[in-house]
């Protein structure tokens, strides 16, 4: 029996968020004591996943993988599950692979569970601590069934490099068909998602108007970071729905999250719990976030942001 | 056409969250239960559909007898007829395969559910429905236009967004942006009145074993009280970060 590990890539590169899921599904198949397979499709960098354990390496070229479609992903991945004997699937928390997880959980009729925040605490029966209520509570959840997929939270294990002598194996796939066509995809390049972000810089009414937010965007560059909005904000339209972070918006698990003039909802607080260290930044020294946050400044946005983009330049 | 948009019922966002039998069960006392706001989204684009594509919406819930009063608000919002699967929700491939076993002897064309529930946030409903039917299915939904069995659809990816085409019957997973929030429905008088003359079904269920058992609940451990830097001393916060936290 084999963990496999689906290792997303995006033009042709493996994502950060491979490394992640191939380190703990390498710790998982020790546990387990069994093997650690990876597969990447179009992927020209796989030999990477080595550095992190991997026992073999599927590479899949194929042009009907081209553009990613739940569908022809997960009759891809069911495929190689078919020939490989596998026991777990391990996937990251990216929107993609969520999208393509409850698909393949439906193909193959197995056991899919999300969220998952740390290694099994026990094996047989097979229980995972995942977290749920928007992060206001975690389950330990045992899964039953055959095949498992579990899909692991960003940046909830980390990477943990270990030597793997995988070798790389080719597969031609059947193509499945589909009338499910990508016609187009509109993405801003250069900028850093709040997905793939380390730091995530996020601001809400207290900025006042959407005028004001060119200097959360010089903050978020100096920091290599992400850009995010409170609820309102994005209801008022003063920001696109995408920056929305919250328990209706986006979840955020980057390792440092600034809240700027953010009072700090409940809602809000929920989706933005899984960061790791939380600053924010207030005039009101009563504002809820203050309880929620690892360090505060209070202090008028207006004066404290300027400062801090100059201080931090000057680093 | 034939919608189905399936419902959860789900806590309020600002409920405190406990629980009780020895930590394995959500403790319902005093909760208010509300319809999942992404289902609300998925709902009201729905009820929208009516109009636009003489569709008509059926709502689904599984669960017990608890959970009507977001069944009738559904209808107050619009749709045309509730039915209600009568077990406990316990894990989403059973809600799934329950609602399954209906799309086996009610035909839908487009199955609308939200992209996640706030109170599991697993995600999952609208993937397994779509495997287990072999329907087409996009998620994190945030455009949707059909035309003579044909859909043009919209996703929300990390960074952008991404426009697709396919066949009906599809299952989407709906979020904020295919409807918005100041678009939301709220029930009148007469949509209430009417509500009460609308049909609401209560199936026998089939009553599955689940697959993934919540065994214990826990809370985040309490948090150590925030270090305040003052205003005027910000290469304090700035060392914090770089030494302290080692953030950045």
């Amino acid at each position: 029996m084999s963990v496999l590990v689906y290792s997303e890539s995006e033009n042709g590169k493996l994502k950060k968020s491979s490394f992640e899921t191939a380190s703990y599904g390498k710790a998982l198949a020790e546990k387990l004591g069994s093997k650690l397979i990876c597969v990447s499709f179009n992927c020209s960098d796989s030999e990477l996943l080595n550095k992190y354990g991997a026992d073999k390496i599927i590479h899949v070229e194929s042009s009907s993988l081209k553009e990613f479609t739940a569908k022809t992903y997960s009759h891809a991945l069911s495929q190689v599950i078919e020939n490989e004997d596998v026991s777990v699937v391990i996937l990251s928390s990216s929107a993609d692979a969520k999208y393509l997880g409850a698909y393949l959980a439906g193909i193959t009729d197995s056991s899919y569970v999300s969220n998952v925040v740390e290694l099994p605490e026990s094996l047989n029966p097979f229980i995972v601590r995942r977290s749920c209520f928007t992060n206001k509570a975690f389950s330990s959840t045992e899964i039953n069934g055959g095949l498992k997929i579990i899909s692991i939270s960003s940046n909830s294990y980390g990477i943990e490099e270990n030597n793997g002598d995988g070798i790389i194996e080719n597969l031609d796939l059947n193509e499945v068909s589909t009338t499910f066509k990508v016609s187009n995809v509109e993405k801003q390049s250069g900028k850093v998602t709040i997905a793939d972000a380390d730091i995530v810089v996020s601001a809400g009414r207290g900025l006042k108007g959407p005028e004001n937010w060119h200097m959360i965007e010089e903050l978020a560059d100096v920091l290599g970071a992400a850009t995010a909005c409170s609820k309102p904000v994005s209801d008022m339209g003063w920001r696109p729905h995408s920056e929305h972070v919250g328990q209706t918006g986006k979840p955020v698990a980057s390792n440092l999250y600034i809240a700027i003039g953010i009072s700090g909802a409940i809602q809000h607080l929920a989706g933005i719990n899984s960061s790791k260290v939380k600053v924010v930044i207030n005039s009101d020294p009563e504002a809820p976030f203050f309880k929620a946050a690892d360090y505060g400044v209070v202090g008028d946005a207006f004066d404290v942001i300027p400062e801090l983009i100059k201080k931090l330049k000057a680093r | 056409m034939n919608i189905l948009v399936c419902i959860s019922n789900v806590p309020d966002t600002t409920s405190k969250i406990n629980f009780t039998d020895s930590d394995s069960k959500f403790d319902k006392n005093g909760v208010q239960f509300i319809i999942n706001p992404n289902d609300e989204f998925g709902l009201t684009k729905a009820v929208w559909m009516k109009d636009s594509n003489n569709a008509s919406v059926t709502v689904l819930t599984v669960g017990d007898s608890s959970a009507e009063a977001i069944l009738r608000k559904c209808l107050a919002i619009g749709a045309d007829k509730a039915i209600r699967i009568d077990c406990e929700a316990k894990d989403a491939y059973s809600v799934a395969k329950e609602i399954v076993y209906h799309c086996e002897s009610v035909k839908y064309d487009l199955i609308i559910c939200g992209r996640e529930s706030i109170d599991y946030n697993g995600g999952l409903v609208p993937g397994l429905l779509a495997g287990y039917l072999n329907y087409n299915f996009i998620t994190n939904c945030v455009s949707l236009e059909v035309e003579s069995e044909k859909a043009k659809c919209a996703r929300e990816i990390s960074g952008g967004t991404e426009y697709s085409e396919c066949d009906l019957p599809l299952v989407i997973g709906a979020q904020k942006g295919l409807v918005e929030e100041s678009d939301l429905i709220i029930p009148n008088m007469r949509g209430i009145m009417m509500a009460r003359q609308k049909p609401l079904d209560v199936n026998k269920a089939q009553n599955l074993n689940s697959r993934a058992i919540d065994k214990k609940f826990f809370k985040p451990e309490e948090k150590s009280e925030v270090k305040l830097v003052k205003s005027d001393e910000l290469d304090k916060l700035i060392d914090l970060l770089e030494n302290e936290a080692k953030v950045i």
